[in-house]
């Protein structure tokens, strides 16, 4: 089980993801920037645009159980993000799309009869939740109250379901399945066993949780933000303690789906994990190494926080497990150590502050019986606006960038994908400017969005009380 | 069979993207070239028709896209690799195009803010479709050659020729129609700004002849494979046939019957896109890759069939339903 299958003729290859390496002006590496550039912009509007309209189902549905106007404000608030956030998602999703062609048309090429199934379906699932959004940002005065939770509800499900056929693609990359090499060839082709790859179930889990907690929080942040300058204010509590629900449920189920992950990884992709956690030789009763400066020529960690057999409780569930090493792999087919380690550390570190922040709001919430708003804890939950999206970005890189050399792990190599049209720095830098843009925009009308209805808000709850 | 079904599917999401996808960007064209003292009163008018359905449109484009590259992947491949800088500078402009819209209506309702959304988006709902039928021109000049599985023939093959920028210039002037048409018949559009879009159906309408024209000429030279089709005994019938919806869709925006005249412009989109396909049949990328010898294997195709017949039951009634609401009367 140990290993990428070779036997795959591979272009020559040198050291070409050393850190010193991406800095070098190469067509290959600015495809991948591009590519990266791509994911890491478009991400934070999917992780959003699944959660956003889940909290504005659960809102507007509790004004439909309460009839108090302050659940229903929240939703159309809610729901003005969300259209912002949907349509730029939109857009960077369609430029995703086609840079799967436009840098990779090796990959398409070989891949898309293999993984164009959950493509399709997702294709359809977006399809479904760009129509019901539609319906639900246009049509509060136009459906029944019923209907319109209803078509929500459908956004927010068909929003999930999407993220998840499209994570199943990514996870085909990593631990590929449902096809034959024979003489170099792929035959054999089975596009639903490609689909129930052995990684898709924890990376689906481990993904949809991520989007929950870090949207939860991100959430709860702006409105802890609120609270703190004026405690009275019943909207921003309702508010808070609907995305908190949310993410302090999601949190801890987050932590059980990454050790899951892990132990996963550690089973599919053992290079990947070697990288993760630093480990440049084979050994039992393995420490957890936390930081440091892993070096590839010494093979040695240092300054890493080391906790005694900690990788191996983790990675296998036995302080004596065996963990594999990177010097089990041909130099040339291992991922960048150093941004690996950093990025992993840097979302198990994330991940974990609002595991804790999730249980000390628990603990609170049980206390105060009702949404917690003690100084300190607010002042936290601001702080920790950001840590989910930050764990977010770290999972792909480790992710994404664990799994090279490989575009389809073992099989094919990224540069044998890689589309012959040169000067790929000028779609880069064209592409990189736009979304820069485009988040300042974003940014600045979201905020513009929650401003703008402050006043009519609190006159609405006065007449609500 | 099959690859016949699979592309008989994507056949018809392109002309779904064509008469709902097309027509928003046609009305970012009148959004740009709103004049007279109802300018304001014709952009309304446009955003109004828009708003609600244009995400929706959008996604027969990737259902486009999906299809292609599951059914025909190599077909993709060569594509994206012949055409990287049409594709590319497409891709700009639909991100551009939607999120100028979006911008528009969230931010400041000042006129200075407004009218620069405005502009970008106005000037991306030209660009883009206009590059959309640059790429699509391309495909058939027979000048984008695939040998041994590679592409021959650089990166500015085909889609810089006249017959393929004849194409762009096409697409916008029947995007702009369609867009004026659909608005004389939306139920949102007030009475004297319906005027005003019947005269720009009409005049895009009728400009719409010598640009077909231009293109059936430049396709002598530009597109001989195509050029031949349109000179095959079933031709005459199809143009005909479509002649007689242009010349209908006109005389209806004449006689200011409105819902009609937005059924026949539809039949005609969807009479040319048809004449286009089949006067190419069955090249993908004329003349070395087809639907035949390039498509994925079968499982492949049955399960995509399978996909997309089980889609289409969502995604009809949903569809009914949004178009419903927002177009149906009284709304």
């Amino acid at each position: 089980m140990a290993g990428p299958r070779t036997g795959i003729d591979c272009a020559p290859h040198v050291g070409l993801l050393s850190l010193e390496l991406q800095l070098s002006v190469s067509d290959f590496l600015y495809a991948r920037s591009q590519m990266g550039m791509s994911l890491a912009f478009h991400i934070v509007f999917a992780a959003l645009g699944i959660t956003l309209p889940v909290l504005m189902a659960i809102s507007e549905g509790l004004y439909l159980r309460t009839g108090r106007s302050v659940f229903l404000e929240l939703s159309k608030r809610w729901s003005r993000g969300a259209a912002i956030l949907f349509a730029v998602g939109a857009v960077s999703g369609t430029v995703l799309s086609f840079e799967l062609g436009l840098l990779w048309p090796g990959f398409m090429e070989k891949a898309g009869a293999i993984i164009g199934m959950p493509f399709s379906l997702e294709g359809f699932a977006f399809f479904t939740e760009a129509i019901f959004l539609g319906l639900y940002l246009v049509g509060w005065n136009r459906l029944p109250p019923f209907v319109h939770w209803l078509c929500g509800v459908v956004v927010a499900v068909s929003g999930i379901l999407s993220g998840i056929f499209v994570v199943i693609a990514n996870s085909w990359m990593n631990s590929p399945a449902g096809f034959k090499i024979v003489d170099g060839k792929i035959t054999d082709i089975d596009p639903i066993a490609a689909m129930l790859n052995p990684a898709a179930p924890h990376e689906v889990v481990h993904m949809t949780l991520a989007a929950f907690v870090a949207t939860g929080f991100a959430v709860a942040a702006i409105h802890a933000f609120f609270l703190l300058r004026d405690r009275a204010n019943v909207f921003h509590r309702n508010a808070l303690g609907i995305a908190l629900t949310l993410g302090c449920i999601s949190a801890p189920l987050l932590m059980i789906s990454g050790d899951f992950s892990a132990r996963s990884v550690a089973k599919l992709q053992p290079a990947k994990l070697a990288a993760m956690e630093a480990v440049y030789y084979t050994q039992t009763g393995a420490p957890l190494q936390t930081g440091g400066i892993p070096d590839d020529e010494s093979r040695t960690t240092r300054y890493a926080l080391t906790i005694p057999r900690g990788l191996s409780l983790l990675a296998t569930h036995d302080p004596n497990g065996k963990v594999i090493g990177l010097e089990q792999f041909p130099r040339n087919d291992w991922p960048n150590v150093r941004l690996v380690h950093w990025a992993f550390d840097l979302m198990v570190g994330s991940g974990t502050a609002l595991f804790m922040l999730s249980i000390a709001v628990g603990w609170f919430a049980w206390k105060e019986r009702g949404v917690p708003d003690g100084k300190w804890l607010l002042r936290a939950l601001v702080a920790a606006g950001p840590l989910g999206f930050l764990a977010i970005e770290a999972g792909w890189v480790v992710t994404e960038l664990g799994r090279q050399p490989w575009i389809i792990y073992g099989v094919m190599r990224t540069q044998e994908a890689v589309t012959p049209m040169g000067k790929i720095a000028i779609p880069f830098v064209v592409f990189t400017i736009l979304y820069l843009f485009l988040s300042v925009v974003v940014i600045y009308l979201l905020r513009r969005q929650f401003m703008q209805s402050e006043k009519p808000v609190s006159e609405l709850l006065k007449t609500d009380a | 069979m099959l690859e016949l079904i699979v592309a008989g599917f994507m056949f018809v999401a392109l002309i779904f993207y064509a008469v709902t996808g097309g027509a928003d960007f046609g009305g970012g064209m009148w959004d740009l070239l709103a004049t007279g003292p109802r300018a304001d009163a014709q952009r309304n008018a446009i955003d109004k028709a828009i708003a609600p359905i244009w995400e929706a449109n959008h996604v027969w484009l990737i259902l486009v896209i999906v299809i292609l590259f599951t059914g025909f992947p190599r077909a993709f491949a060569a594509m994206m690799t012949a055409l990287n800088i049409p594709f590319t500078l497409m891709l700009i402009g639909i991100v551009l195009r939607g999120s100028a819209f979006t911008f528009r209506k969230y931010d400041v309702k000042s006129q200075k803010v407004q009218h620069r959304w405005s502009t970008l988006f106005g000037a991306a709902s030209f660009f883009t479709p206009f590059i959309q039928g640059v790429a699509l021109g391309a495909l058939s000049t027979g000048q984008i050659r695939i040998v041994d599985g590679r592409l021959a023939t650089g990166f500015f093959a085909g889609w810089l020729t006249p017959f393929a920028l004849a194409c762009g210039l096409f697409a916008l002037a029947l995007f702009a129609f369609l867009a004026a048409t659909y608005l004389t018949a939306d139920p949102n559009t007030e009475r004297d700004v319906q005027n005003d879009f019947r005269l720009r159906a009409i005049w895009s309408g009728s400009a719409l002849a010598p640009i077909a024209f231009m293109v059936f000429i430049t396709s002598k030279e530009g597109a001989p494979a195509m050029y031949h089709g349109l000179t095959q005994w079933w031709a005459p019938l199809l143009i005909g046939t479509t002649l007689c919806f242009a010349i209908a869709a006109l005389t209806s925006l004449w006689l200011r019957r409105f819902a009609l005249a937005r059924i026949a412009a539809m039949a005609e989109v969807t009479l040319i896109l048809g004449g286009w396909s089949l006067s190419q049949y069955p090249n993908l990328v004329t003349p070395d890759i087809t639907i035949f010898n390039d498509a994925a294997p079968e499982i492949t195709l049955r399960l995509l069939t399978y996909a997309l017949a089980a889609g289409a039951v969502v995604l009809f009634p949903s569809l009914f339903f949004l178009f419903r609401i927002f177009k149906g009367k009284g709304s």
